[in-house]
């Protein structure tokens, strides 16, 4: 392939299969009237969905070598506590991230 | 207005860790060879952060369409979970569901399940300007990496925790909504242990499959609880 269709033709196909990926369960489910579990499920999955996304981001804190995921669970410790006492987002996601981002180049 | 001022102040966060990421992607971008409008391009039509990522050294190593096309699958199989909580409320949405299907990324995704819209806002323009919002920060943070990257004096080493932080502070007001823990639970039971059995890079989708089956399992439990709330 050419030069420059090469990068082209390969953002297109990543760009086709993402929204193929999003549009799936509208596919699935779009004009009928939606079954009761797939009702319960939109409202027990969400929850599900965010930990298990939570979990992925910190999929690379190692316990085993120095510093021993020191940053990353500080860091969450904090927006948790800021969270569930505080009640401001931009605070505990601020903070978490200064935390983190300050105990990375220090320790 | 009411409503573009609620989609500001609830993507605020999101725009930081977009502005971030999409600079990370537009200086790999343009140190792979790859101009601005190819970089603002994916950023427009791709939308999906992980994904531009990998894509880079990908397309610098010629991969072919198929293997880049199996890689998308890969990573964003996830997005396939997402929809089936809004199959009902984007159809009220009209022409503008199609734009919120194509847009539902990650953060996008987090910021619908966590907004409550009050009585004066129309829910529906306020998550398409939400969607609208998150996608314009993404492709600003594009081209701001791919013309200006290398003339950024800033060390962002650690930035992407934001996205972390954001996550998880939506955890945190879901915990304060759900009666029943047991989606919480789940989540962390099948995590932990497909993540020992399959290593930490590939635990992500069948994750997601076991807690679909998970829920599934525990729906009369789970109904129950909820149910109390509502009387």
């Amino acid at each position: 392939m050419s030069e420059t269709l090469y990068p082209a033709a390969a953002i297109a196909v990543v760009a086709l299969v993402t929204c193929a990926l999003r549009a799936l369960p509208f596919a699935l489910f779009g004009s009928r009237p939606l079954p009761k579990t797939m009702r319960y499920l939109s409202r027990a999955l969400p929850p599900a969905i965010m930990t298990v996304l939570v979990l992925y981001c910190l999929r690379n804190t190692s316990f085993a070598v120095f510093p021993f995921g020191i940053p990353e669970v500080a860091s969450c410790l904090l927006v948790v506590l800021l969270q569930a006492f505080r009640r401001n987002m931009y605070l505990s996601i601020i903070a978490g991230t200064v935390c983190y981002m300050v105990l990375l180049r220090v320790l | 207005m009411r409503e573009l001022r609620f989609a500001v102040k609830h993507t605020l966060p999101i725009f930081f860790t977009y502005l971030f990421i999409g600079i990370a992607f537009g200086m790999l971008m343009i140190d792979a060879g790859y101009g601005v409008l190819l970089s603002v391009l994916s950023a427009l039509f791709i939308y999906a952060g992980s994904m531009q990522l990998v894509m880079v050294p990908m397309m610098a190593s010629g991969a072919s369409l198929l293997t880049l096309a199996l890689m998308t699958a890969f990573i964003n199989a996830r997005h396939i979970f997402y929809g089936i909580g809004f199959i009902e409320s984007f159809r009220k949405m009209g022409w503008r569901r199609f734009y919120m299907i194509f847009a539902l990324t990650d953060e996008t995704y987090s910021i619908l399940c966590s907004v409550r819209y009050n009585d004066e806002l129309d829910p529906n323009r306020a998550a398409f300007l939400i969607a609208m919002l998150n996608h314009l920060y993404w492709i600003f943070g594009c081209l701001i990496g791919a013309c200006a990257g290398r003339f950024l004096p800033f060390d962002m080493r650690g930035i992407e925790f934001s996205a972390t932080a954001f996550f998880l502070v939506v955890v945190v007001e879901q915990w304060r909504q759900y009666r029943s823990k047991l989606p919480f639970l789940a989540a962390v039971v099948c995590a932990l242990a497909l993540a020992l059995l399959l290593g930490r890079e590939y635990f992500l989708v069948p994750t997601l499959a076991a807690c679909l089956a998970a829920l599934l399992l525990l729906r009369r439990p789970i109904e129950r609880k909820e149910e109390l709330e509502h009387e």
